[in-house]
């Protein structure tokens, strides 16, 4: 070979491949450096681009640890098709977990409101999950720019042995020299998502075809419109209240989680460009389709103190 | 074409134009400035000038800007960025927070970082993954300590490009003289810190004066304004003409016909057939194939995460640096680096941390504070021990040699972080300067006559016996009971206390805590020659700090450190008081005594724990004779005084 040829331009890495490789090193980070890690696998773009990196990561090995979906019984149908479909082809260990106590109480986001499911249904169960399975690590697929507690987060961050998170006790992070010593019991969430925003999100989904749940593509759909959003019907659980009918409209979800508590958008962007082309269009950030964060704007900073994603 | 064009056009144009951006780059750049110059501010500005503000996080900050607002009737575009709950009530900005937007030329990561001094870890933090510094002045009160403060953390901490954000220029009439003024004095304070590029721009954050939009209150200003510099300016691309340098991550083996080394390339550039060297071990191989992320490729360049392939087996593990072999790293294992600390606990030198640089860590101390540095006068200062936010230059002995760069040539194979082994929090992070030459020119004499053909000769096993526990729990006395059992039985032992010590060796010792360190990390120093002299060494210190005692652990060989804590309590001690000592320390006339107005911190996990009240001390020794017997220290052939076999 002529070495005399450089064939890498004088230009730097893009953003893209330079966000790429943070995450490929941040992955690797924790596959070394922790004894028994998992990764929260929650079906959506943003877990599907995370594996996607794992992937990557140790090509032509598969990644050395497990995905761990916390199974809530009110995802939509089509996520549970799509998670299945998808550790199966890229033949990796699923664990699905549910919180026992919450189906024998019957918790249920529409007979017990949506703090009370989140908690019981999600934060404990996740809890749970990781004591039960002794995971001193688990990777996350949240970015900064989702919401201001989470912009202040680490990469690695670190979790009491109560899975709870200390903001204003977070260890220093420089350069990209990582700390991963955790005592027994305590634990660090790790987040190689944190520098993506949602149009790197999207252009990378796009860049390299990775494959998607069908619910981000606008599909006609059965939906009701409960307190200024639309929820679709996904199965017998959901009762109509007085004055509320099904209808079919073509509608997409921009962020995917319960379905009694994931709005719908009306859109007719069933492909992958015309999913960016709204996004770039939009006004409404994309967490707002969730129920969950709209009681009050730090709420999220008291949720992931007790131990939430 | 536009994101405008684009998103009006149609589907296609949107993919067009997004593959289009696989050209973009990004740019990380930190803002820092006291609290009142409006860094918050202006990166608020920004977010809302490039459209990333979004209508519902509009609609919670106009309610926010009610309930904590501190500009009245507007919209205070800090409380964008402030995030964290206690931040919004105290109204100032206490940790890093990373912010982005993105225009159509690049995409920004902003590190938002606090301006008070005793946030200088959070600055740090913050810069030591920044390309940028913007550095905000008042411009009613110029250049402050903290300016200075923070354009010498940006040049500490190797940023090259600085941007002179000069703000609330409505305040002061637009004046170009008053700009020109602090322009003149910032060039130069500056002149010494080596910055690459230095730009001074005149804005009103809160106005959007020349923050992305050109101000039409500035006629005389001709520049760029901060959003056009920030787009333009150009960074790095010295890192492929560097040598090539690559920390092992992970080795990848997914079977016998495969073994490849994973991890991101930190300076320089690879190509297949190069020959690279284990920086460590000095073995050299030629790569054969290069896997990125986006398959096989011929090269590979700094900040590529690739898997490497070489022609020949060579032991490579994770925590190795594969070099080019024409331009090797510096191997050793000792030091000259700045250090920063970041924790409540003190540096004291001698105590040892967990050091990891690049993919490697290895234990360390520093052997000694050269000098602190004054971050507002940047005066060097003496200093026995380092305190949160001090920065110094020290020096570091590790525990085995590590392969890296002076930080000057490269951030990634030059910089540390220091981890305290007991909370395993981050409390240090450093910069290497260069190696200590006395560490790679002095090798370890490989002698003959080892540790273990001493004990051979002496036969028995030798081991520190390390007593510790508070003055006048009985250490002394015991521990000379178990020496004269030890000796009847024809062992060979010696017994370190503070009496041959204090009185001698560390005759220079105080009792402050860094002396109590440094007194505790000689005798463990000492204890280890005897060991190695083949000797039974009983050592009776007080010795109150679990790190120290970690230290004389760690230096010692496996299972040859038992720790036996004398446990009686501290009412007990204060009885016998043999010396008298607790009564003048209660009195206050004597400082710094352990058990009244300095911390004992009891052993968790001694070998042997001993109850020293109300029993017969030789009935006591005899617990640690048995515990020896009984885990096989004393069942070597021993010879009896007289030297007949027993």
């Amino acid at each position: 070979m002529d070495k005399t040829t450089p064939i890498l331009s004088e230009e730097r890495l893009s953003n893209l491949r330079r966000l790429e490789a943070e995450s490929i090193h941040i992955i690797r980070e924790v596959a070394a450096e922790f004894r028994n890690p998992v990764m929260l696998y929650s079906i959506g773009k943003d877990s599907s681009v995370m594996l996607h990196l794992a992937m990557k990561a140790f090509y032509p090995s598969k990644p050395p640890f497990p995905l761990l979906h916390v199974d809530t019984t009110w995802k939509f149908r089509d996520m549970i098709t799509f998670r299945d479909e998808t550790a199966r082809r890229l033949g990796l260990d699923l664990i699905v977990h549910t919180n026992p106590e919450g189906i024998e109480r019957g918790i249920s986001p529409f007979d017990h409101g949506s703090s009370v499911h989140t908690h019981i249904m999600k934060t404990e169960a996740l809890k749970q999950a990781l004591t039960k399975y002794g995971f001193d690590a688990a990777f996350g697929g949240a970015r900064r720019d989702e919401e201001k507690s989470r912009a202040k987060e680490r990469v690695f961050s670190f979790r009491n042995s109560s899975h709870g998170w200390d903001p204003k006790n977070q260890r220093p992070e420089l350069w990209n020299l990582y700390n991963a010593r955790v005592a027994k019991g305590e634990s660090i969430r790790a987040f190689p998502l944190s520098n993506w925003t949602e149009l790197d999100i999207w252009q990378y989904i796009l860049t390299e075809d990775i494959p998607m749940v069908p619910l981000y593509f606008a599909a006609p759909r059965p939906v009701v419109e409960r307190d200024g959003m639309l929820i679709m019907v996904d199965d017998d659980r959901m009762k109509l209240l007085p004055g509320e009918s099904i209808e079919e409209r073509t509608v997409r979800f921009r962020t995917l989680g319960c379905y009694p508590l994931t709005g719908a958008i009306e859109s007719d962007a069933d492909t992958l460009p015309k999913i960016v082309r709204e996004m770039l269009i939009a006004r409404t950030s994309e967490r707002s389709g969730r129920l969950i964060d709209h009681d009050d704007s730090a709420s999220m900073e008291k949720k992931k103190r007790e131990g939430y994603f | 074409m536009s994101i405008t064009d684009a998103i009006t056009a149609s589907a296609e144009s949107v993919t067009e134009y997004i593959l289009a951006q696989e050209e973009k780059d990004q740019l990380r750049f930190l803002t820092c400035g006291s609290v009142d110059d409006g860094k918050s501010t202006l990166i608020g500005r920004l977010l809302y000038d490039t459209k990333l503000i979004f209508e519902d996080q509009l609609a919670a900050l106009e309610k926010d800007s009610r309930r904590h607002g501190t500009v009245g009737e507007e919209i205070d575009l800090a409380l964008l960025v402030d995030g964290l709950e206690a931040e919004r009530e105290q109204g100032i900005t206490i940790d890093v927070a990373y912010r982005f937007f993105s225009t159509d030329k690049r995409k920004f990561i902003v590190a938002d970082t606090p301006g008070h001094e005793q946030y200088t870890r959070n600055m740090a933090t913050g810069a030591s993954t920044a390309d940028l510094a913007v550095l905000l002045v008042d411009a009613r009160n110029g250049l402050m300590v903290q300016t200075r403060r923070h354009a010498f953390i940006a040049s500490l901490l190797g940023i090259r490009h600085v941007v002179l954000a000069i703000n609330k220029i409505d305040l002061v009439d637009y004046s170009q003289a008053r700009f020109d003024e602090i322009r003149a004095e910032f060039e130069a304070f500056a002149s010494g810190f080596d910055f690459e590029t230095l730009e001074a721009i005149p804005m009103s954050a809160r106005y959007g004066d020349n923050v992305t939009v050109r101000s039409d209150k500035m006629g005389w200003y001709k520049g760029p304004t901060l959003l056009e510099h920030l787009e333009t300016v150009k960074i790095g691309g010295h890192e492929l003409h560097q040598p090539f340098r690559f920390p092992v991550q992970w080795v990848n083996r997914p079977n016998l016909d495969f073994r490849g080394y994973s991890g991101t390339i930190a300076d320089g550039t690879v190509a297949v057939g190069d020959e690279l060297v284990v920086a460590a071990s000095g073995k050299t191989s030629r790569v054969e194939r290069i896997l990125t992320p986006v398959g096989e490729a011929a090269r590979a360049g700094a900040g590529e995460a690739v898997t490497i392939t070489l022609e020949d087996e060579i032991d490579i593990s994770r925590g190795d640096l594969l070099a080019s072999s024409g331009a090797r790293p510096d191997v050793a294992d000792q030091m000259a680096a700045h250090l920063i600390w970041m924790n409540d606990a003190p540096l004291f030198p001698g105590r040892p941390y967990l050091l990891k640089i690049g993919t490697r860590t290895v234990t360390a101390t520093v052997t000694e504070i050269k000098h602190k540095i004054n971050v507002n006068t940047f005066e060097h200062v003496a200093g026995k021990q380092l305190d949160l936010n001090e920065i110094a230059f020290c020096n570091l002995s590790l525990s085995q040699p590590v392969a890296f760069d002076p930080y000057e040539a490269n951030r990634t194979t030059g910089s540390f972080i220091l981890i305290d082994r007991l909370t395993n929090a981050t409390v240090g992070a450093g910069m290497i300067w260069f190696a200590l030459r006395r560490a790679t020119n002095i090798h370890w004499q490989a002698m003959h006559v080892d540790k273990q053909a001493r004990a051979t000769a002496l036969g028995q096993r030798p081991a520190v016996l390390w007593f510790t526990g508070l003055s006048g729990s009985g250490k002394s006395t015991i521990a000379s009971i178990v020496e004269r059992k030890l000796h009847l039985e024809g062992r060979h032992t010696y017994t370190l206390d503070g009496d041959n010590v204090r009185h001698g060796l560390n005759r220079d010792l105080g009792f402050t805590d860094a002396d109590r360190v440094e007194n505790i990390r000689r005798v463990g120093e000492v204890a280890r020659l005897f060991v190695d002299a083949g000797l039974i060494t009983l050592v009776s210190f007080i010795s109150p700090f679990r790190a120290e005692r970690q230290l004389a652990r760690d230096l010692m060989g496996e299972g040859d450190f038992i720790e036996i804590f004398v446990d009686t309590p501290i009412e007990e001690c204060k009885n016998r008081d043999p010396k008298g000592l607790y009564a003048k320390a209660e009195a206050g006339e004597i400082k710094n005594f352990t058990g009244i107005d300095s911390p004992y911190e009891a052993p968790e996990t001694p070998e042997l724990r001993l109850v020293n009240v109300g029993r017969d001390p030789e009935t006591v020794a005899d617990e640690v004779i048995e515990f020896l017997r009984a885990n096989n220290y004393l069942v070597a052939p021993a010879t009896s005084i007289d030297g007949q076999d027993i």
